[in-house]
């Protein structure tokens, strides 16, 4: 038999903003290093982004945002994450965000936040050296 | 209880985590997914597959949106598995079927579960065919399976379905693609999806022709249906189709298709587990890298070591 664990992501994009330019490229990154990438699509709700993870059975969530909706929308997507059992998924963010907010986000469970000019493989080895592994 | 037997009574109650984990066990290929299988077996069989195939960029996503929201409008739950390709060259997959069915997501009544086709036909054939299982176990009323058509593995995946739908579209190819084997063989509903588009007349006649010349195998004969599944066009028609197409198989053709299917699974199982301690065996005791050696020195070619070795290990069977 062939068992093998494969990563899976989901890549969201919360919120009201329709460039997902860097999304798009963050996802097929993580299909060239041998992930699978659930694409969500833009204008999506926290409830959209956390049962797409619950269904997905993913390990990985990386979300993008440009808008600037990320104080209102991160905490909501972790609280969701947390009622339906799911806090053992890694989170991290990239877009525009302020550096001053970084404290904030980490502090409610987002692992990283990544500004523009982030490379790729940079993220990819950031996911690989802190995913949690299944059992 | 064992962790699994907690895992299937969840799957048993309709919880969507442990439906996730559970189809996650059977893509992964663990150990546990056969325990995982045999317990739910006994509460399969009561959901009704569907199969929607075609080629990349007909609009089967965006149908089966369509075709989901108007089962749930007709009172039915509904599972959904979207299989999309994995790359032969990283193993990763973009797996973007969601992106059209975004409206589904949190109605409960609607689990999706996108799937990469991952290694070999036959693991990808067996590890869909399992995860409808799991959805139908589930208690969803109907499941959905999605697969791009191109080909004889699609044939092969849409093999669990009661209804196989072929999706096409105004000028996807001509009446010479209508003709070519595979896909169009194994319909027994047509779309012809964009039917706001130039042409839908000519592609609906060249599938009609296509039907028309068919040897009759069966009593059904195909329906074309036309939609436009951006605006909700035909929709309602198709399901009407496919309840249609329900109600002649439970008149009979059902228990045939049940007996034909049961049986490729087993004689599949078999192959697979007796492939599979045969090959365990020979890395084991090393035979398998000697052999492989052996066939690099042209001392023998792959077909004769496998012969010489079945000899050996068969011997005991052929001996009754």
């Amino acid at each position: 038999m062939s068992s093998e664990r494969r990563i899976r992501v989901v890549v969201a994009k919360p919120g009201l903003d329709s460039h997902d330019r860097g999304a798009k490229i963050v996802a097929r990154a993580f299909r060239d290093a041998g992930m699978e990438v659930i694409y969500t699509g833009l204008r999506q709700t926290p409830e959209q982004i956390v049962e797409t993870a619950l269904q997905e059975d993913v390990n990985v969530i990386a979300l993008s945002i440009l808008s600037g909706a990320h104080l209102t929308l991160f905490p909501r997507i972790m609280d969701l994450l947390k009622q339906k059992g799911l806090d053992d998924v890694l989170v991290f963010a990239g877009g525009i965000i302020p550096k001053e907010d970084i404290p904030h986000l980490k502090k409610i469970g987002i692992t990283e936040v990544f500004g523009p000019g982030t490379r790729t493989d940079t993220l990819v080895k950031f996911v690989l050296e802190n995913v949690r592994k299944r059992k | 209880m064992t962790h699994i037997e907690q895992l299937i009574d969840g799957v048993l109650k309709g919880d969507r985590r442990s439906i996730a984990k559970t189809i996650t066990l059977i893509e992964d290929d663990m150990p546990e997914s056969e325990k995982a299988i045999s317990l739910l077996y006994p509460h399969t069989g009561k959901a009704f597959i569907v199969g929607m195939t075609g080629p990349p960029g007909s609009g089967k996503s965006t149908l089966i949106q369509k075709l989901v929201e108007e089962l749930r409008r007709r009172g039915k739950t509904v599972g959904v598995v979207a299989v999309d390709p994995s790359s032969p060259f990283t193993g990763g997959a973009f797996l973007g079927d969601r992106v059209r069915m975004q409206e589904l997501s949190i109605d409960e009544g609607v689990f999706i579960r996108s799937m990469a086709t991952r290694g070999s036909l036959g693991a990808l054939a067996k590890a869909t065919k399992d995860a409808v299982k799991v959805l139908d176990a589930s208690g969803k009323d109907v499941v959905v399976v999605e697969t791009v058509g191109a080909g004889q593995s699609e044939v092969e995946i849409i093999k669990l379905a009661h209804t196989v739908v072929v999706v096409l579209a105004p000028g996807l190819g001509d009446d010479i693609q209508a003709i070519k084997a595979g896909i169009m063989e194994i319909g027994d509903i047509f779309v012809v999806n964009k039917a706001d588009r130039e042409n839908v007349n000519k592609a609906m006649i060249d599938i009609e022709t296509m039907l028309n010349m068919n040897p009759e195998r069966e009593k059904w004969r195909p329906p074309v249906v036309k939609t436009t599944a951006i605006t909700g066009e035909g929709i309602a028609e198709l399901l009407d189709k496919i309840d249609q197409h329900r109600e002649y198989l439970e008149a009979g053709a059902i228990d045939t298709r049940r007996r034909q299917r049961v049986e490729t699974e087993l004689v599949e199982a078999i192959k697979e587990k007796v492939a599979e301690s045969i090959v365990d065996e020979l890395k084991q005791t090393g035979d398998l890298d000697k052999l492989v050696q052996r066939i690099l020195a042209k001392e023998t070619d792959p077909y004769s070591a496998a012969d010489m070795l079945l000899d050996k290990r068969l011997k005991r069977f052929k001996r009754r």
